[in-house]
């Protein structure tokens, strides 16, 4: 292994686990589990990056920020459909502007239809790489981000019905401590094993009828607990079942795209493009499956969420479930999300009762 | 049977094209008058509040057009060059259809998503099969548009390029979209208050598109859209003829957010300022700041 590339993905849910196994195995290169993301991530991120752009880009160049400060040397960032496609090229320059030096793999860089173009980019991480080791590594890598979601889905499901407080959480960051160790796929198969009976064996205290929530919104807010104030956490606070389609494997190892359109067609005659046909999509198929209610959340600006939000209001009148809109940046206070939580569960709940 | 044809984003870039296209197929077409007050109070009372001022803008021009046409044209361009457009572009026809969900209004569509080049002459081909008109005309008519259109942004260019090489005053560069620049509310008064401080406004958008797009290319390598970088390659090939740069953008324009930072961050030698326009104030103050920013352009001159 060699020891003087370390590489980083900024934070995103869990997925850094997935990431690591493949950094180190595939690449051959030491990875930095990025540093959870806190009020400071979000100062130094939303210092130095331009005033109105959305939040994902203030925390990713935050975590980039402090990944850095901890040592590592070689920063990635993934593309996607919207701004986040420009994300990799603009935090590179604002790093270089900052004095910092390092290798930057920027996956909007390559050109996917050439190989060569892959391979040299490829390297950018690791000058001798091997592809066929790399290759190796692959699979281990999406079964891990498989496992994640669908254990992350399983808690989702049932933490606001466990019979002793913090049981889920205590047994979760113990299989994230193992996970960050996996040697092989063998291994990962075996703690898959484990920890999917230790979670199962939790005792629930569930009723027959319980109150479903669903979350949509954009990529990162959705799925990045400090990005959306742990809502998921708030929620099943209130004993709330909480359901999630948009996540890691759901996106990107079996894209959904051409359903997602299916599904909206009544109101969307064209793909809107990023993550908007899927988020409506995802209320339709929320609103039907029963939920009492849905969550919008999204950062500030997201431009793709804002246009789905008329269609998003369309949904919520002919079908006849609440959807309450988030939109966040780095000002939201703690409080008022609290509070407007407590005003749709109160509502949500009256709804369910008659 | 009457086209509508909002005078808002996209036709600022067809200005000519879509006119000289329904003229040509013969069929009778309206378009909306320039933006006021009222037709801005409208859209963002129609619009979500974080919607961007140009979207807003455009919702109040359809809203104007609603109950005086029988179709209302929203195109839906998704890339252009072989480059992306704004999502907003993607999502404007089920934007209108959903918003005005109540009123039934009919859309003509017109559909470009694909990042191939012969994608605008199939749009516009189904565009006018759906209107019934025949084929051989269709094609007669896009001719005749797709050259009024070459033609008016020839001349506009030539004539930038001679105010540009034999003004002697200063020379300014307004650097914002063609739906910004042109719009009477945003882009107007500017261009005004800038030609009051006895000053060249420059427009970036009037260079060609295609020659400008090509110089983006050595500024930056993965930006995905084409309008900014048809922005950003005007700036790369004319930063040394000019004295100043203006970045005029809407609040809270996504694309721009991003790209204006690159611009500041990338040409250190050419005096920038950004000024932002929102919903409620307008182009108010805007003077204040340009006024200012005209000073600093004069010192500059007098110490070289």
């Amino acid at each position: 292994m060699n020891n003087e590339i370390v590489a980083c993905f900024p934070q995103f849910a869990n997925y850094a686990y997935a990431f690591k196994y493949l950094f180190e195995k595939g690449f051959g290169v030491k990875y930095l589990l990025p540093p959870p993301i806190t009020k400071r991530t979000m100062e130094l991120g939303s210092e130095n990056s331009p005033d109105y752009v959305c939040s994902p880009f203030k925390y990713c160049l935050g975590c980039h920020i402090e990944a850095l400060e901890l040592g590592t040397n070689c920063l990635a960032q993934i593309l996607g459909p919207c701004r986040l496609n420009y994300y990799g090229e603009l935090s590179e320059r604002i790093l270089r502007d900052m004095g910092y030096e390092f290798q930057y793999f920027n996956m909007a860089a390559i050109n996917w239809h050439s190989r060569k173009s892959i391979i040299e980019n490829f390297k950018i991480i690791n000058p001798d790489l091997s592809i066929v080791r790399l290759l190796s590594a692959l699979p281990t890598s999406l079964a891990i981000i498989k496992m994640l979601d669908k254990f992350e889905n399983y808690v989702r499901h049932n933490i606001g019905f466990e019979a002793e407080n913090g049981e889920f959480d205590r047994t979760y960051k113990e299989f994230l401590q193992k996970l960050a160790d996996i040697e092989s796929g063998k291994q990962l198969k075996a703690l898959k094993k484990e920890y999917w009976q230790k979670l199962n064996s939790i005792k629930l205290n569930k009723p027959t009828k319980t109150i479903k929530v669903g979350m949509i919104g954009d990529y990162y807010t959705v799925q990045e607990p400090f990005a959306n104030y742990f809502m998921e956490k708030e929620l099943a606070k209130y004993g709330m079942e909480i359901y999630r389609t948009m996540t890691f494997t759901n996106s990107i190892i079996h894209r959904r795209g051409k359903e997602s359109i299916r599904i909206a067609k009544k109101y969307t005659k064209y793909d809107i493009g990023a993550t908007s046909n899927s988020t409506v999509a995802e209320a339709i198929t929320f609103a039907r499956a029963g939920c009492s209610g849905i969550i919008q959340v999204k950062s500030f600006g997201c431009t793709p969420e804002t246009d789905a939000m008329p269609i998003l209001q369309n949904v919520s009148r002919d079908l006849n479930i609440p959807i309450l809109y988030f939109s966040f940046d780095s000002q939201t206070s703690e409080t008022g999300v609290k509070t407007r939580l407590e005003a749709f569960y109160d509502m949500v709940e009256a709804r369910s009762g008659k | 049977m009457k086209i509508g044809i909002p005078r808002a984003l996209l036709y600022y870039k067809n200005e000519k094209f879509w006119p000289t296209f329904f003229d040509e197929i013969g069929v009778d077409y309206i378009i909306s008058p320039e933006t006021d007050r009222k037709i801005i109070e409208c859209g963002a009372n129609l619009a979500i509040d974080e919607t961007c001022l140009p979207t807003k803008i455009f919702l109040g021009h359809v809203d104007w057009l609603i109950d005086k046409c029988d179709y209302i044209f929203v195109p839906r361009v998704g890339y252009r060059f072989g480059y992306e457009t704004c999502t907003k572009f993607q999502a404007q026809t089920d934007l209108v259809a959903n918003t005005f969900r109540g009123k039934k209004p009919k859309l003509l569509f017109y559909n470009i998503d694909d990042k191939k080049a012969y994608r605008e002459r199939k749009a516009v081909y189904k565009m006018g099969k759906f209107l019934k008109i025949k084929r051989s005309q269709i094609k007669y008519a896009y001719i005749m548009a797709k050259q009024a259109q070459m033609f008016f942004e020839l001349f506009r260019r030539q004539k930038e390029e001679a105010r540009l090489s034999e003004s002697k005053k200063l020379k300014i560069l307004l650097v914002a979209h063609a739906y910004n620049i042109a719009d009477k509310y945003i882009g107007k008064p500017i261009i005004k208050a800038v030609k009051a401080l006895g000053c060249e406004p420059i427009i970036a958008e009037y260079f060609d598109e295609s020659e400008c797009i090509r110089a983006s290319q050595s500024v930056t390598a993965t930006m995905p859209w084409a309008y900014n970088r048809h922005l950003v390659g005007a700036i790369e090939l004319h930063k040394d003829e000019v004295d100043g740069i203006v970045l005029l953008t809407t609040f809270p324009c996504g694309t721009d957010s991003m790209v204006n930072d690159l611009i500041v961050r990338t040409y250190k030698s050419v005096p920038i300022i950004t000024l932002t326009v929102d919903t409620q104030d307008g182009t108010a103050g805007m003077e204040t700041r340009l006024e200012s920013f005209v000073d600093i352009l004069t010192l500059r001159q007098e110490n070289k």
